[in-house]
């Protein structure tokens, strides 16, 4: 009886999953897969990012689209594993017309998808992660590593490392420790780095982190031996929560770890506690509060439509970079729509074409609400990342403060020498010839 | 009723000795062989080739290389991840130093690499077992991917540590669709299993049992246990390293060798766990269970369009609730599962 019961159980468990047909909207809609986590190790990054790009469409479609066309998506959840991503995005580009754009907000996924978007001609935007050399649109025409990539975060650091000793030539001699997650995340921006000890004479001292990252006792006993001048945070998760309390434990001074703008959200230094306090990272997005954020709060949350469950969240650092990624995806759409027809849908292909000729100005910034939020993008076909401006923000122990009035930009002729030859060793491996796509 | 063997009768050796003694066996085995081969190429979506049939396919002859090791000759590995990153890595290398040489050798070569490997880290189930070789194979585990991130020559000085695997080519035809890497990945799956299975009937097999029941017993009556358990590993090993390479070239095209971690082996281990312990046909079912029923219960989330992060977190539980279930009620795996069925319906409608 146990036996029958069992596979009768079980043979309706499977038979319900054949039966399962997907959810179909309708294909008047600009449609835009969401490929989220919102569980495991990275859920604090995932649900805060895609819940405020979901809360922008909201917004837009509660203001009646663009230009007449709303806004229509569908999630899936990755956990952050590649190939639970690369499931997800083939599960979901065909649905409801196909999709407009990806982004998976993870590298490995990313990565995973790479060949893939190209072949199905559709956009993947990597916004401050993924390959730095995807800026290059000749070799890479369907990938935008939009607002900044990490080489040109990594050259605004020494920038801005330089600057606050006194000057580039004071870094001369000085020790300043990479302390990375060991993955690709945290390896892409050594070539900049290792280059840049070269040129100013700073010594780099590279230590690895293991995945997650929660334990870093060695690590930072390492880093006490050393005694440098200032420890770069290549961190992602719960590695940061842990390295600035064995930081304070070790008794190694906040002020001198400059974290990477993923190490640089509430969900980094609230669970730190005061071991975060005075701690610094870049960011892409100015701290602070934004007529953006209000319509959002009152014509989104307040019609129940929101999308994070703790209305708090909103205006944080994940939400406000969903924010800025919907922002960005939206003006490429409009911008798409500006040469192929107004009101219409857009294919992805028209897509591709409205995100390589983007021009969001401080004027434009100003209309949608968002003024001084994230630096001026301007991109073109040389140019797919459009801005490589970053802000430095301090955790003052309740909450980031910019510390830069003004957008930083580090040495862009070396990472753009890096690009180009990075991304022509792509192009040979992978027999692609150069070109712009029209 | 579907199993009634009345009037099957063996007059030799041979026929006593095939794979599939009873008829319907295998009129199932070739109808299905014949489904996968000619049918599903016809109709299949490429998201179902590619999101579904090919990892199930490879995560299959991962835990038939698992199995081979922990299975039969019963030595436990945790380290079946890192093997599947030496075959990809491996692979990698080979094809991309030796211009002109052809995939599937580079596939073979990338999996005696892991094989060579497997050897070196199975040389300590010599003197420890169970539990204690498990935390030996755990350094594998570790070391490998270590050093695939540590010797950047490993992944040609990528700035990233991540490998893109070249295009596939074989005999100057370029397997670029999803249906193509398809039927490449299920013809090397099926070979590989066939292999298997018969290797584990044959002497080698009763070798690597012997060893795994008793192995002081085995070496009483005459087994070399050196030579039976490295070639367990070695066998093991190159599965999963074919594997892993299929894993890079078939199914995600750039790989990063933290794609190979521990979790990675925990799922391995959980397939033929959940699958059955020592049976061919439970690392198909274990892979399957443990590759689509998130995705399953994922799609069905979908369905019921429930709020994504409860159908997210609800995943999870229900997932977890189902290994339990299946484990209690069977906790030698799917694999019994389907044998106990088999039984009952060679007996049906009159069970004893």
């Amino acid at each position: 009886m146990k036996l029958i019961k069992s596979v009768i159980l079980s043979t309706a468990i499977l038979g319900a999953f054949g039966s399962v047909p997907l959810a179909q909207a309708q294909t008047s809609e600009q449609y835009i897969p969401i490929l989220s986590y919102r569980v495991g190790p990275y859920a604090a990054g995932g649900s805060g990012f895609y819940g405020g790009a979901i809360d922008y469409f909201n917004l837009i479609n509660a203001k009646g689209g663009l230009n007449g066309v709303k806004i229509s998506w569908e999630e899936c959840e990755t956990e952050y594993n590649p190939s639970r991503g690369v499931e997800c995005y083939e599960r979901l580009k065909k649905n409801n017309g196909g999709a407009s754009l990806v982004e998976p907000l993870s590298t490995g996924i990313a990565y995973g998808i790479l060949d893939r978007v190209a072949e199905d001609k559709i956009p993947m935007t990597t916004l401050g992660y993924g390959r730095s050399d995807a800026a290059n649109g000749k070799v890479f025409p369907y990938i935008f590593p939009l607002i900044t990539s990490y080489w040109n975060q990594a050259a605004a650091m020494t920038k801005y490392l330089g600057d606050k000793s006194g000057g580039m030539e004071k870094l001369k001699g000085k020790k300043i420790v990479h302390l990375y997650h060991d993955s690709a995340f945290g390896k892409e921006p050594l070539p900049v780095l290792e280059a840049q000890a070269k040129q100013y004479g700073f010594e780099l001292i590279k230590i690895p982190v293991a995945h997650p990252g929660n334990e870093q006792q060695s690590q930072w006993l390492q880093i006490r031996q050393a005694n440098p001048d200032y420890v770069i945070l290549w961190g992602w998760g719960v590695m940061n929560a842990v390295a600035l309390k064995t930081a304070q434990r070790n008794g190694f001074s906040r002020d001198k770890i400059l974290g990477v703008w993923w190490a640089g959200s509430e969900e980094d230094t609230v669970p730190a506690g005061d071991a975060a306090k005075g701690y610094t990272t870049m960011t892409f997005n100015t701290p602070g509060n934004y007529a953006v954020l209000d319509e959002i709060r009152t014509k989104v949350y307040a019609a129940g439509k929101g999308n994070l469950s703790d209305k708090s969240r909103v205006g944080s650092v994940y939400h406000m970079r969903g924010v800025t990624a919907a922002m960005l995806w939206t003006e490429a759409i409009l911008k798409a729509q500006e040469k192929f027809g107004k009101g219409k849908l857009m294919t992805s292909e028209q897509i591709r074409w409205g995100f390589e000729n983007l021009d969001v100005n401080e004027a434009r910034q100003k209309t949608l609400g968002a003024m001084g939020m994230f630096p001026p993008v301007k991109t073109s076909c040389e140019d797919h990342e459009g801005s490589g401006a970053v802000k430095v923000q301090q955790w003052n122990g309740d909450k980031w403060i910019a510390v830069t009035p003004n957008w930083i930009v580090g040495d862009k002729a070396l990472t753009r020498a890096l690009l180009e030859e990075s991304s022509a060793k792509y192009a040979a491996e992978k027999k692609i010839t150069p070109g712009c796509l029209k | 009723m579907f199993y009634r063997e009345a009037g099957q009768f063996k007059s030799s050796y041979a026929e006593d000795n095939q794979i599939f003694p009873i008829r319907q066996d295998r009129i199932a085995m070739a109808a299905l062989l014949a489904l996968a081969f000619l049918v599903v190429p016809l109709i299949a979506t490429p998201y179902t080739f590619s999101a579904i049939l090919i990892p199930f396919l490879i995560f299959s002859l991962a835990a038939l290389g698992l199995n081979i090791l922990t299975g039969y000759a019963g030595q436990l590995s945790l380290g079946s991840a890192a093997f599947m990153a030496v075959g990809a890595f491996a692979s990698y290398n080979f094809i991309l130093r030796i211009p002109g040489i052809p995939l599937l050798l580079g596939f073979v070569l990338g999996g005696l690499s892991a094989a060579a490997v497997g050897i070196a880290f199975g040389l300590p189930s010599l003197r420890i077992r169970g539990f204690y070789l498990a935390a030996a194979t755990l350094a594998t585990q570790f070391f490998v991917v270590w050093c695939l991130t540590k010797i950047q020559w490993f992944t040609n000085y990528s700035s990233s540590g991540v490998i893109t695997a070249q295009e596939m080519l074989i005999f100057g035809y370029s397997i670029n669709t999803p249906m193509k890497k398809y039927l490449l990945t299920l013809s090397i799956v099926c070979v590989m299993a066939l292999l298997a299975k018969n290797m584990v009937r044959s002497n080698v097999g009763r070798s690597w049992m012997a060893v795994r029941d008793m192995d002081v017993a085995a070496e009483v009556i005459g087994f070399r246990l050196m030579r039976t358990k490295l070639l367990a590993f070695a066998v093991s090993s190159f599965y999963c390293g074919i594997a892993g390479a299929l894993y890079a070239y078939a199914y995600l095209g750039t790989v990063e060798p933290e794609a190979y971690n521990l979790d990675l082996s925990f799922r391995i281990l959980f397939m033929i766990i959940i699958g059955g312990v020592g049976s061919i046909l439970g690392s198909f079912l274990g892979s399957a269970f443990i590759i689509l029923l998130p995705i399953g219960l994922n799609l069905l989330a979908h369905a019921l369009s429930l709020p994504t992060n409860v159908a997210s977190n609800l995943e999870l539980m229900v997932f977890g609730a189902l290994i339990i279930f299946f484990l209690i009620v069977e906790p030698h795996g799917l694999a019994r599962l389907w044998q106990i069925t088999k039984e009952k319906l060679r007996l049906w409608p009159f069970p004893h």
